[in-house]
């Protein structure tokens, strides 16, 4: 079949694309920059422009939709504008042009408010209660995803839970940066029980989506290696892949807590392309437990993760091997 | 009612409740018109009848919700409330009997009366005693054509008014229920002091119907507090003094003493309750200002079959506090399984009662051996030495005691005990320190069949109060710091003193008589007949590692079973030295025959003992069987030092080395092995429901590591051995929920819960009819066998052994299936940097994930977090996922042995520290 890969430039997308095509499928990918990916074909544009969306859905079977603003920090309408309206635009799109399946990939964040999540399932999206600009408006765009699920286009919603790998900006790189900076504080203990996916476990569980939308559409399913691991400890590891040390000082989860609402505001005030050190919501993710039940994601998508923690950890040494 | 404000004479028809109370089913809400008849103060003389007045009632009754289900009930529970609450109370029975009838089981019809002057019934203006309220109920139930079978269910005074109608009505009567009631007052004990503030000049009518006070006291003292919904539900027909009177009317009405005018209905109801011979159950809360122990024992007294359960932590408001209603429904099931509710109960001679104690494999065991004193008896005129005692408080040491003393000695204290009113049945709680007097005094109360309760410091003072207040001692027989203690602490009972006071002391202390006293009476005095095999003989209490200490109930045939599984495993007998150095068998000795010394240590502290010390005690009896419990046989590993050369040649004659109580690590066994070269390690597996389960020697412990080093994934745990000669031993496997649901089977390693039966298996649990009732399975096979099911689980191998793999409790849900721990724990243990290890879950179970608990060497000072490479040492060491690996400088223990780790503390605390929470130690 012929698969639309949105958002195909990031780490995710471009594995997804990746793995997509290794599984035999046409792929065409859809972001705006090409994708690197060798073997698809690249559809310049943005979501946020309905004449490009239409030139990417134009006869694809079926669509796995990354595309989204994934930001700590940001102007609040960008994050409407991409993952919000984004998405409605793509929606509309998909029925005109007749696909038949969907891959909405979003967040477990959007559906918890900051306490602790010890072995929960997924509960349904509540934009109501999402914290920050990212969660609340992947919220939103998974709730208009799964309406849009029927007959004619069946819908699934994927939620990775921290993804991370060889060339992974958004995690492995903050946090080895800032490592080298000494500038990465451990909230509390960090004993934090946290949940993380590697990100080929992610690609695969993404594709086994699509494989199974048919029988499982309608639905949302958390995606995570199924080894949660106290937060130290995987940053610890992350540290050691890289070849940084590990982070050794201490904060009061608290006082990050209360200091990431303050510089919230001041990036709130002076919005600029940099990203605060500190939000709430890192301080949150990084001092309360956060992992998941994942046996109905694997009953229901008929899979299971196939690179470990401790594999991955050495794939991203050999990454970072001079 | 004289005593009472006007209010309380205020008259008010009776209503429906209002319908937005928490709980009720509106439906259930009927009034019903019933005709008084008898005399007002409800006697029936006939000069002064009422002339039939009709007064109203509301009542709750899931009758016409049965009647909608389409099933015929199979009898009626007849609920009556006590004072200060109403029909409210019974409003999770009501709906939990229509549950069960709506899902196919049996089906309750529940009628739950507000008695007159209270709940939502009419307010007659009128005093009603005792006698009337026994009335009124009886024209209720005429007005409602009640016919049977009728199971009565009452609290507080109305236990008392529901026992009053069982009492009139045994053509209806099935079975009687209480929650906390009573129906004496002993003349020697003064009612319950919040009841005498209450009934306190003045206090009274202010305390009951002007003000709430009385009904938001009671309503106070929930165990936990009460939702603010379910106290509206309680104060919505009490809400103004017209509506109160009869509270202050219930109180006026306690009979205080011999005078008051309710005090002969209350003792006609007291004696005719000793006739009831139908099927009881009462369920109590301990934690009661009003009706506490003492009137549960009262009860009991009376109704010996009864079934009774304690719920440690509830009080008055039992039913609020815990789920009676799936207990008493429960309850009702069995006894309609049993068919104890027979056609025409008037009919019933035999009552449920517990279950007849043993089988007939038990029957042949009492056969063939006498009872626990057959030797006291054999012997009594023997020189020889019976007992030593190394370190005895008082007099030179060590005391020797000879069979004809210690014969004698027994003698004249069962005689003692007799004349100062001890009786078979009698339960005499023991607060005396392992010596002569402790074993004398023991087998004096078993000859004449009064029950030895057993208690030990090991408990500590929480756990032992609520030990002694849990058996309800008629006698306490201690020492100064036994006698003090149950002073300071308001233990039960007579109390005996083991040593000589001054009067004031014995005044201060409220001691009535000293074991001198009972040798002196006792001298003349003639013993009475033994008591049966199947009277109950002790209760002995369990370590309470696991929740509240439970007390576990013996008969003699099956302390006799205990002494003869000892006597064939081990080759114990007459003439047999023995050197007991753990409590529960030294007082075994003199039913064995054997020559018993204690040696000198403080037996609260086990640890104190010396090697040097045992091999005094060794020689002082020729001892070829040597006992000590883990925690003591370490110390004498580590003081090995001391002995000479006269030491070792007495350790040298030790044949026979046990130790037992708490798991001994093989080293340990060894290490003691060595200071006896010529004797056999043995640790045997048991419980204190079941003494001496399996056996296994040192050398078996080597063949069995051998064997499982063979074995390509071994299932791992602690080898037990085999089962000891009657015992047997089925596994029932776990279900992927944790739950041991399976068959019970012998094959081998099949992992699951380990289920036992023996004659020496314990008779029950004491006031624990749910406990016991959980403990027990009976499918195991046709011939009636009771097998009890230990709580731990384990596997045999293909050999026949049992290997323990943790508690139930503890077993671990993941996703990819059910953990047990101790294997985990051992693979962990075998790294060096590590002493001990737990391995634990958290999270939701079926999605549990493992962690992993260690002391390290040396100790950490802080809790943490396992270092980068020990957590990669412990990970790979396992060969399931870990979460996470937590250093401790201390595991948490039990009280008793220290060694039993408390995993299900230890879950919790993880649960929290890897949360997020405090790091703070466990």
């Amino acid at each position: 079949m012929k698969v639309l890969v949105t958002g195909a430039s990031g780490l995710l997308g471009g594995a997804v694309a990746a793995a997509v095509r290794d599984a035999g499928h046409d792929v065409r990918t859809f972001q705006r920059r090409p994708s690197g990916v060798t073997g698809v074909e690249d559809v310049l544009g943005s979501v946020t422009d309905r004449a490009d969306v239409e030139r990417a859905v134009a006869d694809v079977d079926a669509a796995i939709h990354l595309a989204a603003k994934v930001s700590f920090a940001g102007d609040p309408a960008d994050f409407v504008r991409v993952n919000v309206e984004g998405t409605r635009t793509l929606l509309r799109a998909l029925r005109r042009a007749g696909a038949g399946r969907l891959v909405f990939v979003s967040s477990p964040s959007v559906a918890h408010a900051g306490e602790s999540i010890v072995g929960d399932d997924a509960s349904p999206a509540d934009p109501e209660n999402a914290r920050g600009d990212y969660a609340r408006t992947k919220a939103q765009a998974e709730v208009l995803a799964l309406a849009a699920d029927s007959p004619e286009l069946r819908v699934v919603a994927v939620r990775p839970h921290i993804v991370w790998g060889p060339g992974d900006t958004q995690l492995v790189e903050r946090v080895v940066e800032r490592a080298r900076a000494g500038r990465l504080p451990l909230l509390d203990h960090g004993a934090a029980l946290i949940d993380s996916t590697y990100v080929d476990n992610a690609a695969s569980a993404i594709l086994a989506a699509l494989y199974r939308v048919d029988a499982v559409h309608g639905n949302a399913y958390v995606v995570t290696n199924g080894e949660p691991r106290p937060v130290a400890e995987l940053l610890a590891g992350i540290c050691a892949a890289a070849g940084v040390r590990a982070p050794a000082w201490r904060v009061p989860a608290r006082v990050a807590r209360a200091a990431g609402s303050a510089i919230e505001g001041v990036w709130r005030v002076r919005p600029g392309e940099d990203e605060p050190p500190m939000t709430r919501f890192l301080a949150e993710q990084l001092s309360t437990a956060h992992w998941f039940d994942q046996r109905r994601t694997r009953t229901d998508l008929e899979w299971e993760p196939s690179v470990s923690i401790d594999d991955g950890l050495r794939r991203l040494a050999a990454h970072y091997l001079p | 009612m004289d005593r009472l404000p006007a209010a309380a004479r205020a008259t008010a028809p009776a209503s429906l409740p209002p319908a937005h109370l928490v709980g009720l089913t509106p439906a259930d809400s009927r009034l019903v018109t019933a005709t008084e008849t008898g005399a007002p103060d409800g006697s029936t003389h006939p000069d002064e009848r009422t002339g039939g007045t009709e007064r109203t009632w509301h009542v709750l009754d899931n009758g016409a919700r049965l009647d909608a289900l389409g099933v015929a009930p199979v009898g009626t529970i007849l609920c009556v409330h006590g004072n200060p609450t109403w029909s409210y109370l019974w409003r999770g029975l009501v709906q939990a009997a229509t549950d069960a009838a709506a899902a196919g089981h049996d089906a309750w019809r529940v009628i739950a009366v507000d008695q007159l002057d209270m709940g939502f019934s009419e307010r007659t203006g009128v005093p009603r005693p005792l006698a009337r309220r026994v009335r009124d109920l009886a024209d209720l139930t005429e007005a409602l054509d009640l016919t049977g079978p009728v199971v009565t269910y009452g609290h507080d005074w109305g236990g008392v008014v529901s026992l009053g109608w069982a009492v009139d009505h045994p053509e209806l009567l099935s079975g009687v229920m209480l929650l906390n009631t009573a129906v004496h007052q002993p003349e020697d004990q003064p009612i319950p002091a919040p009841l005498r503030l209450a009934l306190g000049r003045g206090v009274l009518g202010r305390a009951t119907v002007t003000t709430p006070a009385f009904l938001e006291t009671t309503l106070a003292i929930a165990h936990p507090p009460l939702a603010p919904a379910v106290k509206a539900g309680y104060r919505a027909p009490y809400l103004d003094a017209a509506r109160r009177g009869g509270i202050g009317g219930f109180v006026a009405d306690i009979p205080v003493d011999a005078q008051h005018p309710s005090t002969p209905e209350l003792d006609r109801i007291a004696e005719g309750v000793r006739a009831l011979t139908v099927p009881a159950l009462m369920l109590w809360g301990p934690r009661d200002p009003i009706f506490s122990d003492r009137y549960l024992d009262d009860l009991v007294d009376r109704m010996p079959h009864a079934d009774v359960h304690r719920f440690e932590g509830a009080g008055h408001l039992v039913a609020e506090d815990v789920d009676h209603a799936s207990a008493a429904l429960t309850w009702l099931g069995d006894q309609r399984a049993a068919a104890s509710f027979t056609e025409h109960p008037a009919a019933t001679v035999t009552a449920t009662a517990a279950p007849a104690p043993g089988t007939d494999r038990d029957a042949d065991a009492d056969s063939t051996t006498g009872p626990m004193w057959q030797h006291l008896d054999a012997l009594a005129d023997s020189p020889d030495t019976a007992l030593v005692d190394m370190a005895p408080g008082t007099g030179p040491a060590p005391r020797i005691v000879s069979w004809r003393l210690l014969s004698r000695r027994v003698r004249e204290i069962a005689a003692g005990l007799v004349q100062v009113g001890v009786e078979p049945g009698d339960r005499v709680s023991l607060l005396v320190p392992p010596s002569a007097d402790l074993t004398a005094v023991v087998y004096a109360c078993l000859r004449i069949g009064a029950v030895v309760v057993v208690a030990d410091a090991g408990l500590g003072v929480r756990g032992l109060t609520r030990a002694v207040r849990g058996a309800w001692p008629d006698h306490v027989i201690g020492a100064l710091p036994g006698l003090t203690a149950a002073r300071a602490l308001g233990w039960p009972g007579q109390k005996i003193s083991t040593v000589p006071l001054a009067p004031a002391a014995a005044r201060a202390l409220g001691v009535a008589h000293t074991l001198h006293d009972l040798v002196d009476l006792g001298a003349e005095g003639d013993l009475p007949a033994p008591p049966e095999p199947s009277a109950t003989a002790a209760v002995l209490f369990t370590s309470g590692s696991t929740g509240p200490a439970k007390g576990v109930v013996y008969t003699h045939a099956q302390l006799c079973a205990v002494r003869d599984v000892l006597s064939a495993q081990y080759g114990i007998g007459p003439g047999t030295g023995l050197v007991a150095g753990f409590a529960p068998f030294a007082l075994l000795g003199p039913a064995l025959g054997t020559r018993s010394v204690t040696p000198d240590m403080d037996v609260t502290s086990p640890r104190t003992l010396t090697a040097p010390a045992v091999a005094a005690a060794a020689a002082a009896v020729d001892a070829t069987v040597l006992f000590l419990s883990p925690a003591a046989l370490a110390n004498v590993v580590a003081t090995a030092d001391g002995l000479d050369a006269a030491d070792r040649t007495a350790l040298a004659g030790v044949r026979t080395f046990l130790s037992a109580g708490a798991p001994v690590p093989e080293p340990l066994l060894a290490a003691a092995g060595r200071l006896m070269p010529n004797a056999t390690p043995h640790t045997p597996y048991g419980m204190t429901e079941g003494l001496l389960m399996t056996d296994i020697s040192l050398a078996g412990i080597h063949d069995a590591a051998t064997s499982a080093a063979a074995t390509a994934r071994p299932a791992g745990g602690v080898c037990v051995g085999r089962p000891t000669g009657p015992v047997r031993v089925r596994i029932s496997a776990l279900d992927p929920t944790g739950a041991a649901t399976g068959d019970l089977t012998d094959d081998a390693d099949v992992t699951g819960e380990i289920v036992v039966s023996g004659p020496h298996v314990k008779d029950r649990y004491d006031r624990l009819w749910l406990t016991e009732r959980a403990s027990r399975r009976t499918d195991g096979s046709s011939d009636g066998e009771r097998w009890h099911r230990t709580g731990d689980v384990g596997h045999l191998d293909t050999e026949g052994r049992l290997w323990v793999e943790g508690r139930l409790a503890h077993v671990i849900v993941t996703a990819d299936g059910v953990v047990t721990p101790v294997g985990l724990e051992q693979q962990v243990e075998a790294l060096s940097g590590v002493d001990r290890a737990a391995v634990v879950g958290v999270g939701p179970r079926g999605t549990q994930q493992l962690v992993v608990v260690v002391e390290t060497v040396p100790g950490a000072r802080r809790v943490s977090l396992a270092s980068v490479g020990l957590a990669a040492q412990v990970r790979s060491a396992v060969d399931r996922p870990v979460a996470a690996v937590l250093v401790v400088p201390q595991l948490p223990t039990d009280v008793r042995h220290n060694s039993k780790i408390d995993r299900a503390h230890l879950s919790a605390w993880a649960g929290t520290v890897l949360a997020g929470g405090r790091m703070r130690r466990p």
